[in-house]
Formats: structure tokens, C-alpha cells, sequence
């Protein structure tokens, strides 16, 4: 009759929500994310002073904010990664459906702030960039599709899934931003293969990736010019590209010492693309390798946790994720050490950009949420396989 | 694998015998199959998870140990000059037949100036100006204080000057390495050597490029790396070329001329010994083009390559040995000079009165206008014409300096018989000097074409027959005549045998018709020695006038020729050229009393 009366007393049905999320976090990721935004920051006090004088601000401008993006990044992260795999979904597809739109609509309202490509909102205090919000998004929303087709009489999702990248990739492309467009592209094929890509096709995609750059290098000048430059055996040592070579040369193992770099003054991308650069030559080569352990750690711990996950979404869209998350930071590192063609693509979580860094800590925070140790039915398993 | 059917058959009968939902079998199944499904897909995607994971081990391994490389590699310094961007320098020498200098490099600096790393601006300026008198402090302020972060001040300082700039002490104010063409020589072959400026420009060096003569001609060769220790050798005489300069000053000013040319040639190998145009500048600090006024009176103006000139009675030779090779006179026939010749509205004159007679080889001599036109009508325009052509004296020659190659004679389009009469004895036809010398040593080595060239050459021409070695000889005799009894007698240099033509035409007027009275060209092409000739060398002499006499004479006889003369005399005993010295009188025993 009490609780007729006055409706039964709140019951949790498990542990509450802080516990268990500290007991179920992968807390070796999170904690290689936080360093390596506090790498971020100090790389940031020793990379940005130069733009900032250039652009006519205070010193540490471009750290402040840094500091003030990476706080609500954080935030948006810790927050994330305390949702259930299922609410993630609804909001990130919701998330997707407001930034498709607003990358559709960049051509009306966007600005190029002078760069030669429509990809921002002016906001007045800040720029954002959606299309940064857009590959998180998409991650997931294509990985429920996968998953969705995987179940008997599901919907044709993988097909569905592969329309989305490509109308995605065709706005990116018209901004034009190459680098998101390849990464879209990327996470869509990884979470492809995943769930079960024939071989067949997955050479085949690999020798059209391979016409499409041919085609592309013949059109494009800066395409053209970009490959030839990392073709080319030695490194002109004017452009970008061979200034950072020589700051990392100039390196060595320990460093030249903090704030005593010269590669940031001749840098205009030093806080952004090339901040690999500016850590070779400030901290040396043991810094560099902690930064490429720290991402790698990230990574391949995630992989391994996304094995064990029986759920095909959780498992597709933390795979996806991941790797967009992996395979920017190697891009990034890659073109500092003239392995790749020189391609922009920020350091995720150190490089300087507010969107990029949201939008990152969003991504991780997903991540986080679908590496969480939960049940997988282990002992279900035992029980069915023994009756079978 | 066998697959189970959904809805095995015996078990859907005998489920409905017993009164129980088929369905039920059916969606068991279809759960079994579900899971049987999720559990592939897991193992499948176990797997590749573990060779995605693997590939970014080794992704990040690759860029770590590549890190690892760069990092224990040397660091280069970032040179202005990268691969693919250089600008090469090291220009080849110009060296002349001896292979003395005549063009080379120097290292200087450059002077230039950062007005964001510049202290004291004005102090700087007002320092600058007192090394640099050229430069203007205001200007210099304005520059200094301005947006630019960038300022050339001087594009070629001496060591003094870059001293001087740099006790300023001013750390905004820097040199850069320039390396630039000097001509030792000062003005001497000042016209085909031409000079060089700087093309690119960086900071750390400039490209030097040829503007005009043979550094323009031969650019492409002079800035190979390739040939930075393989000189270019030219066939001039730097000794020969100061001479003839020096002689050739001297004589324009004696004869009060404004302008001169002269060109000393093999006469076998065609190679321009020494090629001179006054007046001349020094390739060192080339003069500007003028920007108003006649180009041809220009210090850059190239008299003997570029000067287009109706070049007179030098042509009767071409005349006499058509008319001699075709059979139709012999140097002995007898020519009516009767005059004046009246041909239609014009009337052709002599300078002097010669009589009513004269031999061909006199004709030549006394430079008879009247009996050149006369032989000239029985050869006829297209024989002519076509003898012209083949001596080359048509066409612009394919004379090794950049300015050659657009001079084109003029001569009338419509051949008629009294052009055919004018161009005998050198109207109405207009080459350059050079075109004659090459003519003249054509006509007169025995008969073969020769093409001027100013590169060194291995040995003779050998071009094709232009004319019988007989016919060449007559032309010889007939062309000592005119020194040793004609108008050229103040051409004789004992010893050398000088045998020339002189030629003396007067000047058209530069606006509109006619001919000017008091202004003349006056030319001495000569061959030396006569009977057995080794060398061309024509003189011209614009506008001299020689004043000693009771009345100023203008012509070649008494303008050209000395000089030419002064020349010979000066030049063959640096050409080896022996001198062929008649024996003097004997002496007998004198006796002499005290």
C-alpha cells in the first residue's frame, strides 16, 4: 500500500553511474589521451608565440585557447564516454544529421577565411569546422547500418552505408577538403572489411583507389606537385616539408632545448601540421617516440578490447573510430618524416584547432564509451555450446 | 555445411499432430541460425581486427624508426640554391686566337638592406649616401621606413664599399655574393663582346645573361656548367684589335670624321682578326640605348656589322671581274667615257674629267663612273644581280654576333638598267662594311667564297668558286693599279703591296630625297700583299673631311685611305707579314774627304 501510495522508493539496478564507469573504462587509453593533450599544450607554448606575434596577439593567444577548446573537449569526452553504446547512437546520429546538413550548406553561409576553402563557420569568436563533427558521426552511423544488415531480413545497410560516404565525400570534396574526404572514405572501408569484405572486392577497391590518384595527379596541379615533391630524392629544402626535415635532423636524440627552436619561426603550419616538427627539435627523438607510443598504445589496446565485443555495432563503429583516430595521427607523422606526400591532417588532440579538438574529444569519448568492459555473454556462451 | 531448413517438414507434421505451433520451430531455427551467423562473423572479424591492429603497430613502428633515422642523420644547412631552383654560375671565359683574356668573372657583392632588422635608419642613410653619392638620402628614409621588408641598394659594390658598408655596423644592411663579367680590356672590342647583365636574382647569387654581341650569340654555350673550364675562343687578335683601334681613333680625328669602322680579315680563312667601331663604350659599364634621336649614332651603334651604308666605287671591282670573267673586255680593251652619260632623266658624271678613253684596268684605276655603267649595261641586271648574290653581299650574313643577323642590304626591288648602272659603281645599293670585306676576300683569294666568322678556324674555307683564279689574279693587278698610279696612292706602305679600291658616296638625306653635298662615306677596301694576299681590310670613315688643303676634301683618296695605310703600316709586322723590300741602288765605293 506505501508504495501505491507514495510510489516505490528509486532503486538503481546497478552500481551508480560514476563507479561503474571508473571500474568499466579502458583507463590506459583515457589516461595516453590526457598526456597527449598536455604534449599538445606544450608543444603549443613553444609553436604558436611566433603566429601569434605574426597575427598580432598576445604570446600565448593561440595556448589560451587551446586551453579553453581542449577544457570543453575534455569535458565532451569524460561526458561521452559515460553513455550507454545505445544512447551514444541516437545522439550521434542525431549529431550526423545536423552536421550533413551543415556541410551541405557551407557553400551558401561558409567562409574560406582566405585559404582557398569553403569549410568554416564563421562564429566571430572561433571558427567551426562541421565536417569535423561529421566523420565521428558518420562512423557510427554507418556502423549501425553495417550492423543492421547483418541481422536476417535487415536492411541493405551496407550499400545504404556506402551512398552516405560518397554523397559525404562529394560535399568534401567540392570544399574542397581532400584529407577529410579520404578519411570518410577510410573509415567506411575499415569498417567494411571488419564486417566481413570479400577479398576480391577489397583488391579491386584497391586498384581504383590506385586509377583515381593516377587521374587525380594528371588533373591537379597541387596533387601533381605534392607527389612529385615527395618522389623527388631530395628534399628542397625551402619548402615545408624541408624545413621540418631539418628541424627533426637538428633534434637529434635530446632536443636542442625548450623554446630554443628555429623551425617554428619558418613554419607558418608549425602549431597545426607540423607540430611533430617542432617536438623533434625542442624535445628530440624521445619525445617523438613517446608521442607515437602513446598513439599506438591508444590504438592497438582499443583493437584488441573491440575483439573480445560481440555486439557487431559496438564492435564496427569502435573499429572505425579508432582507426580514423590512428590513421590521422600516422598521416600526420608520415608527412613530417616524408614517408607520405605532404597532405594536411592535424595531430589529433595536439595540434592546435578548436574544432578538430572537439570534435576529437567527442570521437574518443565514443570510443571510450564502446571499449567498456561489459558483459559479453561469456557464460551463455558456455551454457549453449554445452547443450548444443 | 549443410544448412538446416527453417522448417524441417517431418517436425512441422508431427508438431501439428500434437497440436503445437509450427511457427515456434521456425523461429528456433531462426534464432540457431542467427547465432551460428554472429558467432562466423565474430571469428572473422576477431581476425581482422588483429591485422588491422598489427598493420598500425607497424604503421607507427615504420614513422617511429624513420624518425629515428632523420634524427641521427647530419642537418643541412637551407641553401638559397636547392636542387632543380639553381641558378649556375661560373660564365665560360671569352678568350681571343691567343687565348688572351678579352672577357671573364669577377666575385663582388651585392648590397642590400632589411629595414625590419635595420637600428638606426636614418643614421644608415646618411652613411650610405656618403659612400654611395649616387643614392638619395630621402629616398633611402622613405624606403628604410616604409612597408618594405626588402630593398636592393646596390646590385655590385667594390671591396672598399662593402668595407664602408660595413663599418656602418648596421645589422639590417647585408651583401650578397655577385659574381660578374669583367672585361679586362676596357673598350678594346668593346662591340662584340657586347655585355652582360643579371637575369634571376636571388640573395646568394644572380644569373649573369648576355645582352648583346657574342655573349648574347653564344648565351646558351658561355652558361653551360658543362663548359666552365672550356673558354670561348674567338678568331680576333687583342693586340691586332687594340692597334687597329688605337690607329683608327687617330685617324677619325685627324680627318675630322664623326664615326669610323674598320675590319681586318683573313682573306683565306674569313676569321675577323680585329673588327673596330668608333665611337665605342666600355662593355664594363654599357652605356643606355638612346632613347631619342637616331640609334646609329649611338656609342652601342656597330658601324662595321650594323651599318648599312651605300658603300660607292669599292663595288666597280665587282664590275670589272664580272666583266672580265664573262669574256666580254679584257683589262686592255678600250672604254668610251665620254660624258656625261645621259640615260633617260639621269645623268651620270665623273668626279674628274679622265678624257674620252680608257682601259678597263684604268677605269678602275681612276675610278671612272661613266666606263663602269658602260661595261656594267653589256653584263645586264639578272647576271648582275645574280653575281651580287653570290658574293653575298644580299643577304644578312651569318656573322656570329646577335646584331648581324637583322642587318639586311638594301637594294632596289625592280633591277632596272639604270639601277644595273648605279649599282656598278655602289649606289643604290647599301651593305654593311663587313658584307665588303667578305666580298672583297671572295673576289680576290682566288676565287672562292669566304664567309666572315669570328670564330677561330682550323684553315681555309675552301667555299665554292665564285669567280677563276685568273680573273682573281686580273682583279689584283688591276686593284694595284689604283694604289700605285690611281686614287688610292697614299695606300702604298713599301714593302706590303697594298692593292685596294677606294669609294666615295655621298650621304642620303635622312628626311626625304636626294643626297646631301658636303656629308660622305668614304671607304678604302684593300687587299695586302698584292700578289700573293693574306689579308682584307676595309676602313670607313663617316662624314671626314680633311681641311689642310685650300679647300676640304671628302674624298676616300684623301680620307680613308691614309688611315688605312697607318693601319697596314702599324698591324703587318704584328700579322709576321715580311716585308718585300726592293733592293736599293747599288753603292759603289765613295770616298770621302774630310
Amino acid at each position: 500500500m506505501t508504495e501505491m501510495v507514495y510510489g516505490a522508493v528509486p532503486a538503481r539496478a546497478g552500481d551508480p553511474i560514476l563507479p561503474r564507469w571508473w571500474r568499466t573504462i579502458d583507463k590506459l587509453s583515457m589516461s595516453c589521451i590526457l598526456i597527449l593533450f598536455g604534449i599538445g599544450m606544450l608543444l603549443g607554448l613553444a609553436a604558436s608565440p611566433p603566429l601569434a606575434a605574426k597575427n598580432g596577439f598576445a604570446p600565448f593567444h593561440y595556448v589560451e585557447r587551446q586551453a579553453f577548446f581542449g577544457g570543453l573537449a575534455l569535458a565532451a569526452m569524460f561526458f561521452t564516454s559515460m553513455m550507454t553504446p545505445s544512447l551514444v547512437r541516437r545522439l550521434a546520429v542525431l549529431g550526423f544529421i545536423v552536421a550533413l546538413i551543415a556541410v551541405m550548406l557551407l557553400p551558401v553561409f561558409g567562409t574560406d577565411f582566405g585559404k582557398g576553402a569553403v569549410r568554416w563557420y564563421s562564429l566571430g569568436f572561433a571558427a567551426l569546422q562541421p565536417s569535423e563533427f561529421l566523420k565521428p558521426g558518420f562512423v557510427v552511423v554507418a556502423a549501425w547500418m553495417i550492423a543492421a544488415s547483418q541481422e536476417i531480413n535487415g536492411p541493405p545497410g551496407k550499400m545504404m552505408s556506402f551512398v552516405m560516404a560518397v554523397i559525404i565525400v562529394a560535399f568534401l570534396a567540392m570544399q574542397p577538403d581532400f584529407g577529410q574526404a579520404a578519411l570518410v572514405l577510410f573509415a567506411w572501408g575499415i569498417m567494411w572489411f571488419v564486417a566481413g569484405a570479400p577479398m576480391l572486392l577489397l583488391v579491386g577497391m584497391a586498384l581504383l583507389v590506385l586509377f583515381a590518384g593516377t587521374i587525380a595527379y594528371n588533373n591537379s596541379d597541387h596533387f601533381a606537385r605534392r607527389i612529385d615533391g615527395f618522389l623527388a630524392p631530395d628534399v628542397d629544402p625551402n619548402t615545408q616539408l624541408g624545413y621540418a626535415t631539418n628541424a627533426i635532423r637538428e633534434g637529434g636524440f635530446l632536443g636542442v632545448g625548450v623554446g630554443e627552436g628555429q623551425v617554428k619561426q619558418s613554419l607558418p603550419d608549425a602549431h597545426t601540421d607540423f607540430i611533430v616538427a617542432v617536438a623533434a627539435e625542442e624535445y628530440g627523438l624521445i619525445m617523438v617516440l613517446c608521442i607515437i607510443a602513446l598513439y599506438a598504445t591508444v590504438v592497438v589496446r582499443s583493437l584488441v578490447r573491440l575483439m573480445r565485443e560481440r555486439d557487431p555495432f559496438i564492435r564496427l563503429a569502435g573499429t572505425g573510430l579508432v582507426c580514423m583516430f590512428g590513421v590521422q595521427a600516422m598521416i600526420n607523422m608520415g608527412v613530417a618524416v616524408r614517408m607520405l606526400p605532404a597532405k594536411g591532417m592535424t595531430l589529433p588532440f595536439v595540434s592546435y584547432g578548436g574544432s578538430s579538438l572537439i570534435a576529437g574529444g567527442i570521437a574518443v569519448g565514443m570510443l571510450l564509451a564502446f571499449t567498456r568492459t561489459r558483459p559479453q555473454g561469456e557464460i551463455g556462451d558456455i551454457l549453449l555450446r554445452r547443450t548444443r | 555445411m549443410t544448412r538446416t531448413p527453417l522448417r524441417p517438414l517431418p517436425r512441422i507434421l508431427s508438431a501439428r499432430e500434437h497440436g503445437e505451433n509450427p511457427d515456434a520451430i521456425e523461429r528456433e531455427n531462426l534464432r540457431l541460425r542467427h547465432e551460428e551467423m554472429r558467432d562466423k562473423s565474430r571469428d572473422r572479424a576477431e581476425g581482422r581486427l588483429l591485422v588491422l591492429g598489427i598493420f598500425f603497430l607497424c604503421a607507427f613502428l615504420a614513422v617511429g624508426m624513420r624518425m629515428a633515422v632523420l634524427a641521427a642523420s647530419e642537418p643541412s644547412e637551407p641553401r638559397m640554391a636547392a636542387a632543380g631552383a639553381a641558378i649556375v654560375n661560373q660564365r665560360a671565359d671569352i678568350v681571343d686566337r691567343n687565348g688572351r683574356i678579352l672577357a671573364t668573372n669577377l666575385q663582388t657583392f651585392s648590397l642590400y638592406a632589411q629595414p625590419p632588422v635595420m637600428i638606426d635608419k636614418e643614421h644608415a642613410a646618411r652613411e650610405l649616401v656618403k659612400i654611395f653619392p649616387d643614392l638619395q638620402q630621402d629616398q633611402l628614409i622613405k624606403q628604410f621606413t616604409g612597408n618594405r621588408k626588402f630593398i636592393w641598394i646596390k646590385r655590385r659594390i667594390s671591396p672598399e664599399q662593402k668595407q664602408a658598408v660595413h663599418d656602418i655596423g648596421d645589422p639590417g644592411l647585408q651583401f650578397g655574393p655577385r659574381e660578374m663579367r669583367l672585361y679586362p680590356n676596357g673598350p678594346v672590342a668593346s662591340h662584340v663582346l657586347g655585355g652582360a647583365g643579371f637575369g634571376r636574382e636571388g640573395v646568394s647569387s644572380a644569373e649573369v645573361i648576355g645582352i648583346a654581341g657574342v655573349e648574347k650569340q653564344f648565351d646558351r654555350y658561355l652558361r653551360d656548367p658543362a663548359n666552365s673550364t672550356a673558354p670561348l675562343q674567338l678568331s680576333l687578335d687583342l693586340t691586332l684589335q687594340a692597334a687597329t683601334e688605337e690607329v683608327l681613333a687617330g685617324g677619325m680625328r685627324l680627318m675630322n670624321a664623326k664615326g669610323a669602322a674598320a675590319i681586318m680579315m683573313d682573306i683565306h680563312t674569313g676569321e675577323v682578326l680585329a673588327i673596330a667601331s668608333l665611337p665605342d663604350f666600355d662593355p664594363n659599364n654599357r652605356p643606355r640605348p638612346l632613347t631619342q634621336g637616331d640609334q646609329s649614332d649611338s656609342p652601342l651603334f656597330n658601324r662595321a656589322v650594323q651599318g648599312v651604308y651605300e658603300l660607292g666605287s669599292t663595288f666597280k671591282i665587282f664590275t670589272a671581274a664580272q666583266a672580265l670573267e664573262l669574256g666580254l673586255v679584257q683589262p686592255e680593251t678600250i672604254i668610251d667615257i665620254k660624258g656625261p652619260l645621259q640615260w633617260g632623266r639621269f645623268t651620270i658624271r665623273d668626279f674628274r674629267d679622265h678624257g674620252t678613253q680608257l682601259s678597263v684596268t684604268d677605269v678602275i684605276a681612276k675610278s671612272s663612273n661613266i666606263g663602269t655603267a658602260r661595261i656594267a649595261l653589256d653584263i645586264g641586271s639578272d647576271r648582275q644581280k645574280s653575281f651580287l648574290q653570290t658574293l653575298g653581299v644580299t643577304e644578312p650574313l651569318p656573322f656570329e654576333m646577335i646584331e648581324a643577323h637583322t642587318v639586311n642590304p638594301l637594294y632596289p626591288r625592280n633591277w632596272s638598267e639604270i639601277s644595273v648602272m648605279t649599282i656598278s659603281y655602289g649606289h643604290g645599293v647599301s651593305t654593311s662594311p663587313l658584307h665588303l670585306a667578305g666580298a672583297y676576300a671572295s673576289l680576290l683569294n682566288g676565287g672562292t667564297k669566304v664567309t666572315p666568322t669570328l670564330l677561330k678556324q682550323d684553315g681555309p674555307q675552301n667555299g665554292p668558286r665564285v669567280i677563276s683564279e685568273r680573273t682573281s689574279a686580273q682583279a689584283r693587278t688591276m686593284l694595284r693599279k689604283v694604289v700605285t698610279d690611281g686614287s688610292a696612292t697614299f695606300g702604298e706602305v713599301p714593302g706590303y703591296h697594298v692593292a685596294g679600291k677606294t669609294g666615295t658616296a655621298d650621304k642620303p638625306r635622312t628626311n626625304g630625297g636626294g643626297y646631301y653635298d658636303d656629308r660622305v662615306i668614304a671607304t678604302f677596301a684593300s687587299i695586302f700583299p698584292a700578289h700573293d694576299p693574306k689579308y682584307v681590310l676595309v676602313v670607313s670613315l663617316d662624314e671626314p673631311v680633311e681641311t689642310s688643303g685650300e679647300e676640304p676634301r671628302r674624298t676616300a683618296g684623301w680620307t680613308a685611305v691614309p688611315v688605312a695605310a697607318e693601319i697596314i703600316r702599324r698591324t703587318a709586322p704584328l700579322l709576321g707579314l715580311r716585308p718585300q723590300v726592293e733592293p736599293g741602288p747599288i753603292t759603289g765605293v765613295t770616298l770621302t774627304a774630310n
